[in-house]
């Protein structure tokens, strides 16, 4: 399989998002507000589109009376982000 | 092309540094430190006393004249009043760090009880504990010689596995407690005085060098 830099990872926030979610089961709207910096339209535009392509999960809940949003990485998500991390070291490496 | 790789090896430690962060509960506060250091002080400032004004326990093998069964209850009284310090000294502790944590996670827009911390309290939870059980065992073995080396050594351990999911310094402060748990063990007469450093003392300065380092 050729790896190819994925269109969808173009955006800082987009693979910032899916970093977190590699290395954590979920991770909820505030934690990933306050990790990525962002405000709140911008983040959950870029969740939204990378919940259309079927990338992460959402879950909605409540604690107490607030919601909690939390997310979670699917399988194509996954297998998606580590095709783009190959293809980024596969640049690296063949310009070394 | 060169443009290219600079970008893609930005972006691969950009990615680095986001996992790393998102795994860590970071908003464990200096404070916490200092108060849980301040605490220890007063619980071992009162302990001293105690052992000073109670020459029941204190030389209780010198009383020849006093009956067994009066020795024996006084130590025995004595044991549990330790023992019920001890647990105060530990709950005023934690219900301070809390508070102290449960602010500056506020202040840093994240909940206390994330996945991270989760994680954190699990790793720091399991040494804890079974340094708790040998504490207790051997008290109940009558052999409080070993419990301070067995408080700052598990203690040292725990912050040791819990340093993995939060600031990587808490490590030398662990690393620290598990020494002066080793050298307590050889040195009879200083138990008192040892955990007074590693609870009182190291706590107080890892707190101004955490406050100064991640809190003002």
């Amino acid at each position: 399989m050729i790896e190819q830099l994925n269109k969808l990872f173009d955006s800082r926030i987009r693979i910032g998002i899916m970093s977190a979610l590699m290395v954590n089961e979920t991770v909820n709207f505030n934690e990933l507000k306050s990790l990525l910096d962002v405000t709140d339209g911008n983040l959950a535009t870029h969740l939204k589109t990378l919940e259309e392509n079927n990338y992460i999960k959402v879950h909605k809940g409540f604690i107490g009376k607030k919601t909690n949003t939390t997310y979670t990485i699917t399988k194509v998500g996954e297998t998606a982000f580590k095709n783009h991390l190959k293809a980024l070291e596969k640049i690296i490496n063949d310009l070394g | 092309m060169q443009q290219d790789k600079v970008e893609s090896l930005k972006t691969l430690k950009d990615i680095h540094g986001i996992m790393e962060r998102s795994s860590r509960f970071l908003s464990l506060s200096g404070w916490s430190g200092v108060w849980a250091g301040c605490t220890a002080l007063v619980g071992a400032a009162i302990a001293r006393s105690w052992l000073t004004a109670v020459p029941g326990y204190y030389h209780r093998i010198y009383h020849d004249s006093e009956p067994y069964e009066q020795m024996e209850a006084d130590y025995q009284s004595t044991l549990v009043k330790f023992v019920l310090l001890a647990l105060g000294v530990l709950a005023v502790a934690l219900a301070g760090g809390y508070y102290f944590t449960h602010q500056k996670a506020k202040k840093d827009g994240v909940s206390i009880w994330n996945s991270s911390s989760k994680r954190m309290f699990a790793e720091l939870a399991i040494p804890l504990a079974t340094g708790g059980v040998f504490a207790f065992a051997f008290l109940w073995n009558g052999l409080e010689l070993y419990i301070a080396p067995i408080c700052l050594a598990f203690y040292g351990l725990s912050l040791i596995n819990g340093s993995k999911y939060t600031h990587s310094d808490i490590k030398y402060l662990g690393i620290a407690e598990v020494l002066l748990g080793c050298i307590c063990l050889f040195v009879r007469g200083y138990g008192l005085l040892l955990w007074t450093i590693g609870f009182g003392v190291l706590h107080i300065l890892y707190g101004i060098i955490m406050w100064k380092k991640y809190d003002s």
